[in-house]
């Protein structure tokens, strides 16, 4: 049992973080009397929030190797739709090869600005700040300063649109599109199975296992959720297709930071450089990759925006970078690198897309929305600052304290 | 009977969980030089700091008088103000400013309110950099000098601020055998010469019996007694008994003969040139064997070259133009990495667990599988429960205290963090082990441990190179010992002819020869 308390010890920010966006969401839904949580809008929310996750979950990664962020995405994600709309619209080339064409030249900026910082060891605010001027200003000589529209159907299927009803007639509950609720249903017993059978195997192996009745209730909870989810997104137009990248992308990064010794090594570049080195992990490769793979995911999330605006556009992606390195620290993740996980980055990027559609349909004007956004984060970031200096359990000590600077020798002494 | 300037009254302070000091009183006469000592984790840095006011008047309970008033520091500045100056351990100085800088930092020199008179800043500078016996120039940059230079500077800095009771918290924990003497006397001297009195704080209990009038003792938390050296018979064992709570016959444990004839690792002609200055040898020609079964010492003094010797040999972790050769069992070994060296069975255990050794934030168990995450995963995926139980299993055979494997390493103390570690590296399954320090920081029950750890590696044929700065731990570890100076090996001892006045001459001898030619 008492692993069990040192696991929820570890994780009781993971649960704060959870808790909070279950506030928010509560909040605006009473706010907007019920208008946040209509399936339409929750549609809208998935679209309007699936490349600011996939760009979290690659920043998630560079700022993991030790505090590491990437400003150039937002530049990243314009040029790759402005090559996408350059390639289809202006010269007319296949969209599937024009798609892999955008991805490897995606590629390629990884390539140049991981060199850079990973061999040439430059810090990555400055290699990525060129990069913020120089691909914005490719972006602009690409398309000429113009704006390329639109896009032929073959383009947008990968990323717009829904995923059709094969079952036209089921109406089932009444449902507009039965097949979500069927896919809904499938991946929840696509994941009980799954935790049950490994259950079982560790039983075998004669390895902890967790309590059979916190299994059950996890296995309710996260199923209600994923077919809420899915009935929801049914009884509008079904699940959008947008949802199938985020959803792998999401469970292939979370598998490869939490399962992989490639995501152990990550963990440990940024939890002590020197000390990762000197156990062989190769941590200039590493923050390469972590690098080349943020340029990848960003020329995704290009191509699902110039898809989403059918539109290649010179003024595409401004200030994404500041979301997707919002959405990873208030989902958890540590400045100095080290701490933070892609769950906890897709809540914080739930939080600021919630809010961001929430203010936006109480009418709150965009000024304001900007400083509650900025405050949220402060605030996220303060609280887990503090926090980790035991704040809570010593608040009067820290407010007489506050000017000293040796907080950090509370912990027990030796 | 001298006059009390310190009293501190039935002290008690509580972290979550943790009773830190537990109705702890102390007495410090003006003019002594009071040493606390105690294991890790007895409380002492927790005391020095409700002494400094570092945890506030209110988060412990207790009475503080300080030369008869009673005192409610509510910040450092409460205390400073009354002369009381603490050193912590890890030195408190900016690299980049001046010694004379850093000598007023936060305590400038003023012409006008929030102007800084830099021609008094530098000529008091100058005064009190006499008085500690430091030439340097005080416009001299902090990171050019010497970590011993750096700790007179803090002494000066102390100084500066009309010190009235100076502590030091373990001031010698980085210096070698003569800048830790050069401290000591100091103390004495400004003891002598300015009735300047001072709480010393120190795991090297020769120090302590060298220079302090009086010997507090804490255990857990509480005090166990206070020596004096006039009138009580204060000895290492002595003042050992008293810290852990039993006799200390042995303070080594028994070293069995295990060495083997087979040579494990031969290095020959090993040199290795500086990592920035390409044109500096840090390591000279150095040659030297490793026997199975053997542990071998190399005793020199900081800057000698031993810590660069070791990492270059692993994987070239260090310096620049690396060339020699290096034979295991007989084979000639090519380590261009660390992957290649932990790959090849040979590693090395970092001196500074803290900053290159350990992952604090991470947990026991991801720190310990670090290094051969292979052994515990499966085409790149890992198998965590396999991972769990392997941790536990070096958690019980290598004695670490922790309740989980999940357990962070920040959390524990300096002893079980050292364990982590060395548990880290058994674990890589290594044939040579090249220890750098590996008792460093570490209170004397774990150091009797971690030798013991130690002897049974040998005894199950591994190599050990022993790298250390106590003389006394070199003598009563090792089956031979080298002796390094200047990035050379001067001198080789069997365990039987070494003594500590032989190996201290024969560096003195060869550190004047090389001033001479």
């Amino acid at each position: 049992m008492s692993s069990l308390w040192t696991t929820l010890r570890n994780n009781l920010r993971q649960y704060m973080i959870l808790l909070a966006l279950l506030v928010i969401i509560l909040a605006f839904q009473l706010m907007t009397n019920g208008t946040l949580l209509k399936p339409m809008n929750v549609s809208n929310l998935i679209f309007q929030n699936a490349y600011v996750v996939i760009l979290a979950v690659g920043m998630l990664m560079c700022i993991l190797t030790g505090g590491n962020i990437d400003l150039s995405v937002g530049s990243v994600v314009a040029l790759v739709g402005a090559c996408a709309g350059t390639f289809i619209i202006t010269w007319g080339w296949n969209s599937h090869l024009s798609i892999l064409l955008c991805l490897l030249i995606g590629l390629a900026i990884g390539v140049w600005q991981g060199f850079w910082i990973a061999y040439a060891r430059i810090p990555a605010f400055i290699v990525t700040l060129a990069g913020m001027l120089v691909f914005r200003g490719l972006t602009l000589i690409v398309l000429g300063g113009l704006t390329l529209a639109p896009f032929p159907a073959d383009f947008l299927a990968y990323s717009t649109g829904y995923i059709p009803d094969v079952f036209a007639n089921l109406g089932l509950f009444g449902l507009r599109n039965s097949t979500s609720l069927l896919i809904g249903i499938l991946v929840a017993i696509v994941y009980c199975v799954s935790q049950i059978r490994s259950w079982f195997w560790r039983k075998k192996k004669e390895y902890d296992v967790e309590n059979p009745a916190i299994l059950t209730l996890k296995m309710a909870i996260v199923s209600a959720a994923v077919i809420w989810l899915f009935y929801t997104l049914g009884a509008y137009r079904g699940v959008p297709k947008v949802l199938i990248t985020v959803g792998i992308i999401l469970i292939a990064y979370n598998y490869l930071t939490q399962q992989t010794v490639i995501g152990r090594h990550l963990y440990a570049l940024g939890g002590n450089e020197k000390a990762a080195r000197l156990s062989g992990v190769k941590t200039r490769k590493l923050l390469f990759l972590a690098y080349v793979n943020m340029a990848f995911l960003a020329s995704i999330a290009g191509i699902v925006f110039a898809a989403r605006l059918n539109s290649a556009s010179p003024q595409a992606g401004q200030s994404f970078e500041m979301d997707a390195i919002a959405s990873c620290f208030i989902g958890g993740a540590s400045a100095y690198g080290g701490i933070g996980t892609v769950g906890g980055t897709l809540i914080g990027a739930m939080i600021m897309g919630i809010l961001n559609n929430g203010m936006s349909i109480m009418g709150i004007s965009s000024n304001v929305q900007q400083v509650v956004k900025g405050l949220v984060l402060l605030g996220a970031v303060a609280f887990d600052v503090l926090g980790k200096q035991r704040m809570q359990l010593d608040f009067l000590g820290f407010l007489r304290r506050k000017g000293t600077q040796q907080q950090e020798s509370i912990r027990t002494e030796g | 009977m001298a006059k009390k300037l310190l009293e501190m009254h039935s002290i008690t302070k509580e972290f979550p969980g943790v009773k830190a000091l537990n109705n702890v009183n102390i007495t410090v006469e003006e003019g002594e030089i009071h040493a606390i000592v105690g294991e890790n984790g007895a409380g002492k840095s927790t005391l020095m700091n409700v002494l400094s006011g570092v945890y506030p008047y209110g988060s412990y309970t207790g009475d503080i008088y300080f030369d008869g008033q009673l005192c409610r520091f509510h910040n450092i500045k409460d205390s400073e103000r009354l002369g009381i100056v603490i050193i912590h351990q890890e030195l408190a100085l900016v690299p980049y400013l001046s010694i004379g800088e850093n000598m007023f930092l936060g305590n400038e020199r003023q012409r006008r309110r929030g102007i800084v008179d830099w021609n008094e800043t530098f000529q008091e500078a100058e005064e009190h950099l006499r008085v500690v016996g430091l030439e340097e120039n005080p416009r001299t940059l902090v990171k050019d000098i010497s970590v011993g230079k750096q700790q007179l500077v803090e002494i000066a800095k102390a100084l500066a601020k009309d010190v009235r009771l100076l502590i030091l918290d373990e001031p010698t924990s980085s210096l070698n055998e003569a800048d830790s003497r050069k401290v000591l006397d100091l103390l004495l001297s400004l003891k002598r010469e300015r009735g300047i009195t001072s709480i010393l704080i120190s795991h090297k209990l020769n120090e302590v019996a060298y220079c302090a009038d009086r010997i507090t003792i804490l255990r857990d938390g509480s005090t166990v007694e206070t020596l004096d050296k006039y009138s009580d018979d204060v000895t290492e064992e002595r003042i050992i008994r008293g810290m852990v709570g039993r006799e200390m016959t042995e303070r080594y444990p028994h070293r069995p003969k295990t060495i083997r004839s087979d040579v494990a690792l031969e290095v020959k002609d090993w040199t290795v040139h500086h990592e920035i200055y390409t044109e500096r040898k840090v390591v000279n020609g150095v040659s030297f064997k490793l026997h199975k079964g053997e542990v071998a010492g190399i005793y020199g003094l900081m800057g000698s070259g031993r810590s660069e010797l070791a990492l270059s040999i692993f994987g070239r972790a260090y310096g620049s133009r690396i060339s020699g050769t290096l034979l295991k069992d007989g084979q000639p070994l090519e380590l261009y990495s660390v992957p290649d060296a932990i790959a090849a069975g040979l590693i090395y255990v970092t001196e500074d667990r803290k900053e290159s050794g350990l992952i604090l934030g991470s947990s026991i168990m991801h720190n310990i599988t670090l290094p051969r995450m292979e052994f515990v995963s499966n085409r790149g995926r890992i198998d965590r429960d396999l991972e769990r139980k392997t941790a536990n299993n070096y958690r019980e055979t290598l004695g670490i205290k922790a309740p989980s494997v999940e357990q962070f390493v920040g959390n524990l103390s300096g002893g079980n963090q050292q364990k982590v570690l060395l548990a880290k590296w058994i674990y890589s399954k290594p044939d040579i082990l090249l220890l750098d320090e590996p008792t460093r920081g570490v209170d004397v029950g774990a150091k009797f441990e971690i030798y013991q750890i130690i002897n049974d590696l040998a005894k199950q044929g591994k190599a050990i190179l022993f790298i250390s700065s106590e003389l006394p731990e070199i003598l009563g570890m090792c089956d031979r010992i080298y002796v390094m100076n200047n990035g050379r090996i001067i001198a080789e001892f069997p365990q039987s002819e070494a003594t500590q006045e032989g190996i201290m001459n024969c560096i003195m001898q060869h550190s004047k020869g090389e001033i001479g030619a």
